[in-house]
């Protein structure tokens, strides 16, 4: 049993509080920075290539026009009255004790450079308020600090005025774009999109074999055709799903337990290799245009391929550039079904099958597992699911449960709007920020590690791309193995009985199966 | 007495005007650019409510009850709020000095009000003790964050001085006020508390724009709390945004 295999490689120093706040080391993260973009990355993008001359004065500049462009960034530059209430949110502060992950210090980076340049006591009193001017070693903290921001939100929700770390670190970070500091790993990937049409820079050729090897899977294990079509005019559904589902662990078993549950709906549906990416890290650099950019795309996929209906699949900061931003970026979408939320979560479409009984399922072929399940912080915090607020909760774990006799939450003080990023958020997913991310994911780690020694849990649910590498990638650092992260849409794969299919004796689970 | 009663009464008046006029304007200013300033995208909070009754309840939960606070930290929250209860308190106790006759509401709270002066000051000492003995909180303190508190302690302490220690003549206080607001001025009472006082929520009032003090006007504009949680009902697009559209073609 997984169980105890889990259990005897945990020792008590793993089983400390989640919320535990750490002493205070000052510069403790101060070294962590990403790559910065090469200039044909930024050249891309619309911006400079590298530092401009005149960095200081167009980065002032920039700051102003933002704060009138936004105005959640100006009220929040003004508002905040420094009472404490965030210092301990962040699992950043959390994991690694660096006062510039408070999300107030980390805001007062930008704010102080504010109110010395646009604010009266900023400019005549200075010192009293704590304003400064941007000098290059600020500049530099900027771009170390504003990385170690996931813009999960989870700051937001504690702040007695709502002000959003996610915003001001956006702000930031388009700020240094602009004047030609920008970070690699985002401005390359969106670069990917604009050209390609996802971030991996996968052609429709591989796309279409790859998706095509997935069907044999899918035939070889259940003896059913299933399909997974790729540009199919005239289909009624079309799927825009993070492009990590096509080819990662374990997100591909997220993207055949899609497949499943549009098979046994029987909807006529298909994946776009124009707009073959979910994720928008347009949202991640602060940038509206390459935001909107990327969003049209997925209009003119499905203008060209005449849908009727979007619906995106497992991807946090992807759905929240699709349920909240997509209308505004892309619409409107007058020509989609009305019928249906446009766009729709593949969670609330399975959810709505499973409320039908359309779908059936055999869930003790997930009686080998003990699940619990990781809210994304940008599902959780910045959109919905379903009718009702909160439904972004309640869907998914509905999902499981029906899907899966052993469900057991984390503690509430982690979870729904409390919850803490995997560490990997916000444009942080990329090799040469593993230290934060390791550290970051601290908390998550701590809460995961209370229900594996308390109900055994052997595995964790989640519904985001970036999630599920994040955890794969740094489960082991804390003993955990790798495996133990799955897809939502896995267990639905697992349960599901496709009509007509034929169960594989030597199927591992096999013994287990009761029906 | 009658001459530097007589420069008292005049500074003070224009001090007061003065105060009033840089409060109003201001903090009217602050407003308007915060009503002018574009939202662009839907950044509620969530869950968040969905219709326009639900963010009325959010934002006057948050107003009455600091519930995002009590959510964070219990600490911040009691004396916080206890501060801010008290000074709403102390603050209606004081609209007797600007009316006549004096409201039966404003009449009622009156002997609350005094306490609530208490309350108010040991709030605020509560908040005070964590920017100086917490270290999370020690290290986010400027040197304004601990002169407001002290200024706002000056003034709750210089005010229940008068009503315990040195009291001075409220009658005239009151004629003083309504003289003010009727250009017709009264000789305000020379004591050196009443000054202290005074002068010090003159003080408060002309930095209430230019400083942390806006997040009273700021949490009725935060999109984080006040925006209703339905994009894929109704297209939202700032002006900005949509000229954006216009200018490549494809309006609406």
């Amino acid at each position: 049993m997984g169980e105890m295999q889990t259990k005897e490689q945990l020792t008590p120093e793993d089983f400390l509080d989640p919320l535990e706040i750490p002493p205070i080391v000052k510069g403790a993260m101060a070294d962590s920075k990403p790559y910065p973009a090469a200039p044909e990355h930024q050249e891309k993008l619309g911006f400079p290539g590298e530092l401009v001359d005149d960095w200081h004065d167009r980065a002032i500049a920039k700051l102003g026009e933002l704060a009138s462009k936004y105005r959640g960034l100006r009220v929040y530059l003004d508002s905040c009255v420094k009472c404490g209430a965030c210092t301990d949110k962040c699992h950043y502060f959390l994991g690694t004790g660096d006062p510039n992950n408070m999300p107030v210090a980390r805001q007062d980076l930008l704010r102080q450079v504010w109110r010395r340049h646009y604010t009266f006591a900023g400019k005549y009193f200075p010192w009293l308020v704590g304003a400064k001017d941007l000098t290059e070693e600020l500049l530099d903290e900027w771009y170390s600090y504003f990385h170690q921001c996931s813009q999960c939100r989870r700051c937001s929700v504690y702040c007695p005025y709502g002000i959003d770390t996610a915003e001001v670190s956006m702000a930031a970070r388009e700020i240094m774009d602009t004047i030609g500091k920008g970070q690699k790993y985002c401005n390359e990937i969106i670069g990917k999109v604009h050209t390609v049409g996802n971030n991996l820079g996968l052609q429709a050729k591989a796309l279409k074999a790859t998706l095509e090897e997935l069907e044999e899977e899918i035939e070889d294990d259940t003896g059913v055709s299933v399909r997974l079509p790729l540009d199919e005019k005239g289909a009624e559904i079309m799927l825009v799903t993070p492009s990590a589902d096509f080819f990662a662990e374990p997100h591909i078993d997220g993207l055949i337990g899609y497949a499943k549950v549009f098979h046994q709906a029987g909807a006529s549906w298909t994946i776009s290799s124009h707009a073959s990416e979910a994720a928008n890290f347009g949202m991640f650099i602060g940038s509206y245009e390459n935001m909107r950019k990327m969003a049209l795309r997925i209009r003119e996929a499905a203008l060209d391929l005449g849908v009727k209906r979007i619906i995106f699949g497992e991807c946090g900061h992807a759905w929240r550039a699709a349920y909240s931003f997509l209308n505004t970026l892309a619409g409107p979408f007058d020509f989609l079904d009305q019928n249906y939320p446009i766009p729709q979560h593949i969670c609330e479409y399975t959810y709505d099958l499973i409320q039908r009984g359309v779908l059936k399922f055999d869930k003790s072929r997930n009686d080998h597992i003990r699940l619990t399940f990781h809210d994304s912080c940008n599902v959780a915090r910045a959109s919905r699911m379903g009718d009702m607020p909160g439904g972004q909760f309640e869907i998914p774990r509905a999902i499981l449960r029906a899907v899966c006799n052993h469900f057991y939450d984390m503690a509430p003080e982690t979870i729904r709007e409390a919850t803490f990023c995997c560490g990997g958020g916000g444009g942080l997913l990329t090799d040469e920020l593993m230290d934060v991310r390791t550290k970051g994911a601290q908390p998550r780690i701590r809460a995961l590690k209370e229900v594996i020694e308390e109900h055994g849990v052997t595995h964790m649910a989640a519904i985001c791309a970036i999630c599920k590498t994040q955890f794969a990638k740094i489960f082991p650092a804390y003993g955990i193995p790798m495996d133990t992260i799955v897809s939502v849409h896995q267990m639905v794969s697992n349960a599901i009985i496709l009509d007509g299919e034929v169960r594989d004796d030597d199927d591992d689970d096999a013994e287990d199966d009761e029906s | 007495m009658a001459g530097v009663g007589m420069l008292v009464t005049t500074v003070y008046a224009i001090l007061f005007y003065l105060a009033t006029l840089i409060l109003v304007a201001g903090v009217g200013y602050r407003i308007w650019v915060y009503a002018r300033t574009p939202a662009p995208l839907k950044i509620p909070t969530t869950p968040a409510p969905v219709t326009r009754a639900g963010v009325v309840m959010r934002i006057v939960r948050e107003v009455v009850l600091f519930e995002s606070l009590f959510k964070a930290n219990k600490w911040i929250w009691v004396f916080g709020w206890v501060f801010h209860a008290g000074l709403l308190l102390v603050l209606l106790r004081h609209v007797r000095y600007f009316q006549e006759p004096v409201w039966k509401l404003i009449a009622l709270i009156q002997p609350f009000g005094i306490y609530a002066g208490f309350a108010m000051v040991a709030g605020l000492l509560g908040l005070w003790a964590r920017r100086l003995f917490v270290p999370r909180i020690r290290y986010i303190s400027g040197p304004s964050d601990h002169l407001m508190l002290a200024l706002i302690v000056a003034i709750g302490l210089s005010g229940l001085a008068m009503r315990y220690l040195a009291p001075t003549d409220i009658v005239a206080v009151k004629a003083f006020f309504l003289g003010l607001m009727t250009f017709d001025w009264q000789p305000l009472p020379a004591d050196p508390v009443l000054l202290i006082h005074l002068t010090l929520v003159a003080i408060l009032m002309m930095i209430f724009p230019v400083s942390k003090l806006l997040h009273a006007p700021g949490l009725f504009f935060s999109p984080g709390r006040n925006q209703v949680d339905n994009p894929r009902e109704r297209r939202h697009l700032a002006p900005w945004a949509a000229e954006l559209e216009a200018a490549e073609g494809r309006g609406r």
